[in-house]
């Protein structure tokens, strides 16, 4: 079965070129535009890899990390942030939330690919 | 390792979702912007400017836009230092951003249509912003690319991998970083097993294994790092070289993209890893200024393809065609029947209503742009210009919202141009310095109805004659009422030298305002009173979907009038209409020749009515103010119709802008008063 990535960033711009890339890498990916609807749709259904960005109204993604770790279901879940060039007050502060590792945006499909797989149990 | 080309052509079919969303985020940022210099921004609003900026710099990074990525990044870094309460706002600060958002927005722009950028563009402000920052941002964007040596030596190298708790805390794995490496070339693994406890002491969560591999591979030692670059802060890590197949020097190149946690050599005890204990305990705050969600109505939207839109609204428009074709046809059965009829009848609209509210959105769009207009446009000046925006939730058809743009930035800039006056003589008459503007929206009826009103000057009668016999518009002598005299200004060739200044210049004239408005089934009015100020009102219809039309007869054929340019029908007396010599006829109406279009003649329908002292006239007026009488059998009634093209349909007939079904099943063709307005007497 193939393994359901969560993608949560607020631009569509963005989630639409995750979704698209990884669904021909065969993946299942859903989407979210915020913490707080992807903490929603990772309680109600399972997920393998969370990938997210940090910028995002309601709740950003370390909150979201953070808040995924406290849940039983998603202390070894992978979780990859999103973050821009020179984000490394970005990468420590989503490390010490728990997140497993991070993607420079901007990346290219291969790299947002090699980089799921990577994690990916 | 992927170059910049591909990711841009990979991703290139997203470009449009961009500047869409672009485009909302800038429209958006614009509105709360625009509080920036009255209240500031509340900890919210800045959060979402600087969520905006982000995620377009982002966005603009995914297509290797280096400018905008670069102007971007530093303006978002002038915002990130105001959201953590390093800088606070002052005028130069607010200053600052309100300009950079404009550079940001003419980049995505100049992005979207692939022209060029002019280099001194955003030049200035970028130097500002640096400046604030004290920082030297760098202009050339995304150029730092990893161009090192391709084939690095083959070599064999030992690695020392041992992980640490962390490692699984964070869901690392540590059999997929061997698989990964293993990847890489041949290799052999040796698992050093001394540190695991007997099974009744073994904590899962604990890491116990640690792992030496001799690894013959061509990657170079950023390559290896790639690996480890998830675990390298979970872990003990070292990497020596045994043995160089070849004498290439070393590539040791960094991928930007994708570096490491920490160098392995500089693994610092866990420092990081105490957060993640904490985590455990479970009593991780939230975010502490993470917003919590009020009301962001606007994120609750789906972007939906227009032509999908139009697709439902023409289907919609068919069912309540064949639904009304049906009532017809059974009106004859039973009461139960009606009724039924009747339910369905109801539904249809209500379906229909809905469906047309697709379409809809909120004027605001179009608002939005205004404040910046009126505070630049004023600065120019030197007056002062306060504008107050009522009812910018109005909401109107999508095409008909882009129509209104351009009308409303003219009408805009000539309010504060020509009716604000400069703040001394304001003071002079008695007035507070600061100038006025009101524009404001509001339903009526199937239209909306937008009035701009400002407190200036208003339009001086005597001006406005004199110009316009000086323009050659009317005679000499000519008797005007008042309201004729104040509607001479949307008259055509009438702009006035004063007119055509450096801000409202361009040489479009209140003409072209009144001819756009009208091209959207639209009527605009002014009314003015001198030296209290000027009052436009549009009355634009909800929708060009559907229409307001007069059903009216000719011989068997069946045609649409548009409502709104009809003035009066009356049936004239003999002595009223005057036969020309080229044969084409004219009506003396109150002390006017009134051209008449005989349908009959123009369309060729045979037995139709053709002496208008027996059928009818039907006054009509275009957007230039010529009036032409239309000879009719009759009138059959006032009738909403759904537009039909032609044009798609057929081919573009002069005189006709569409069609309709009626309710019988026939088409009826919608006349185009405009362009009736132009056919000469060879045919009417």
């Amino acid at each position: 079965m193939a393994k359901r990535v969560l993608a949560v960033d607020d631009s569509k711009t963005m989630r639409d070129m995750v979704n698209f890339t990884l669904k021909n890498a065969g993946y299942e990916v859903i989407e979210a535009e915020d913490g707080l609807k992807a903490l929603a749709l990772a309680k109600a259904q399972s997920v393998d890899v969370i990938l997210t960005d940090i910028n995002m109204p309601n709740m950003d993604g370390i909150s979201l990390v953070k808040e995924l770790r406290a849940q039983p279901q998603y202390r070894s879940t992978p979780i990859l942030i999103l973050t821009t060039e020179g984000g490394d007050d970005k990468k420590a502060a989503g490390r010490a939330a728990g997140a497993t590792g991070w993607i420079v945006k901007p990346f290219s499909p291969d790299k947002l690919i090699a980089v799921i797989n990577k994690v990916c149990p | 390792m992927s170059n910049a080309a591909s990711t841009s052509s990979d991703y290139s079919q997203f470009r449009q979702t961009f500047f869409a969303e672009s485009a909302e985020m800038l429209a958006d940022m614009e509105s709360k912007l625009e509080r920036l210099t009255a209240h500031g921004l509340d900890r919210e609003e800045l959060d979402a400017v600087f969520r905006c900026v982000h995620s377009i710099k982002a966005g603009a990074g995914m297509f290797n836009y280096a400018r905008l990525v670069d102007f971007a990044h530093g303006f978002e870094a002038l915002l990130d230092r105001m959201r953590d309460g390093r800088m606070q706002i002052d005028t130069t600060v607010a200053n600052l951003i309100i300009r950079a958002a404009d550079v940001l927005s003419e980049l995505v722009s100049a992005a979207q249509s692939e022209r060029a950028v002019p280099t001194d563009v955003g030049v200035a402000v970028s130097e500002e912003l640096s400046h604030l920052l004290s920082l030297g941002l760098s202009t050339s964007g995304l150029e730092s690319g990893s161009d090192g040596p391709e084939t690095p030596p083959l070599r064999r190298v030992e690695i020392r991998f041992s992980p640490r708790p962390g490692l699984l805390r964070h869901a690392n794995e540590p059999l997929l970083v061997i698989r990964e490496l293993g990847g890489l070339g041949e290799m052999t693994t040796v698992c050093d097993t001394s540190r695991l406890p007997g099974l009744e002491t073994i904590d899962v969560e604990e890491t116990y294994f640690a792992w030496t591999f001799e690894l013959t591979t061509e990657a170079s030692d950023s390559t290896i790092g790639e690996v480890f670059e998830f675990v390298a802060d979970d872990a003990e890590i070292s990497l020596t070289t045994l043995e160089t197949f070849s004498s290439e020097p070393d590539d040791m190149a960094e991928d930007e993209a994708f570096g490491l946690w920490l160098e392995p050599s500089e693994v610092p005890s866990a420092t990081v890893e105490v957060s993640a204990t904490q985590l455990d305990a479970g009593s991780q705050p939230l975010h502490p200024l993470a917003p919590m969600p009020t009301k962001s109505a606007s994120l609750s939207s789906i972007r939906v393809d227009l032509f999908r839109v139009d697709r439902l609204v023409n289907m919609v428009g068919e069912l309540v065609i064949s639904q009304a074709m049906l009532r017809q046809e059974l009106s004859q059965l039973t009461h139960k029947t009606i009724d039924g009829l009747e339910a369905l009848d109801t539904l249809t609209r209500d379906l229909q209503d809905c469906v047309m509210a697709i379409r809809m959105q909120p004027v605001r769009s179009v608002f939005a742009r205004m404040p910046r207009l009126v505070r630049e446009v004023a600065s120019k000046l030197g007056k002062h210009v306060r504008l107050t925006m009522i009812g910018e939730q109005t909401e109107l058809d999508k095409t008909v919202i882009e129509e209104l743009a351009d009308p409303l930035t003219h009408m805009i800039r000539n309010s504060v141009d020509h009716g604000i006056e400069m703040p001394d003589t304001r003071l002079a008459k008695g007035k507070s310095a600061e100038g006025s503007i009101t524009l404001s929206a509001a339903h009526v009826g199937s239209n909306i109805l937008i009035h701009l009103e400002d407190d200036g000057a208003g339009l001086n009668r005597e001006r406005l004659y004199n110009k316009a016999v000086e323009k050659g518009v009317i005679a000499e002598g000519t008797k005007l009422s008042d309201e004729e005299i104040v509607d001479l200004i949307f008259a055509p060739g009438f702009s006035t030298a004063a007119f055509v200044s450096d801000v409202s210049g361009r040489g479009v004239g209140m003409d072209v305002v009144r001819r756009n408005i009208m091209k959207i089934g639209g009527r605009i009015q002014v009314s003015s009173v001198e030296g209290k100020g000027t009052r436009f009102t549009l009355i634009i219809p909800l929708t060009l979907a559907v229409l307001d039309g007069m059903l009216i007869s000719v011989g068997a054929e069946k045609y649409i009038l548009p409502l709104t340019s009809i003035i009066e029908s009356f049936r004239p007396l003999p002595s009223q209409i005057r036969v020309l010599a080229g044969g084409g006829r004219v009506a003396h109406i109150r002390g006017d020749y009134v051209r008449l279009i005989a349908l009959n003649r123009l369309f060729d329908v045979d037995s139709a009515i053709d002496d208008p002292t027996k059928g009818l006239i039907v006054l009509t007026e275009t957007a230039d103010g010529t009036r032409i009488g239309i000879v009719v059998d009759e009138l059959i009634g006032q009738q909403q119709v759904v537009i039909k093209s032609l044009q798609q349909n057929y081919t573009p007939v002069l005189g006709i802008s569409g069609a309709t079904i009626l309710g019988d099943g026939n088409v009826a063709l919608i006349l185009d008063i405009e362009q009736l307005g132009e056919i000469k007497e060879q045919n009417a």
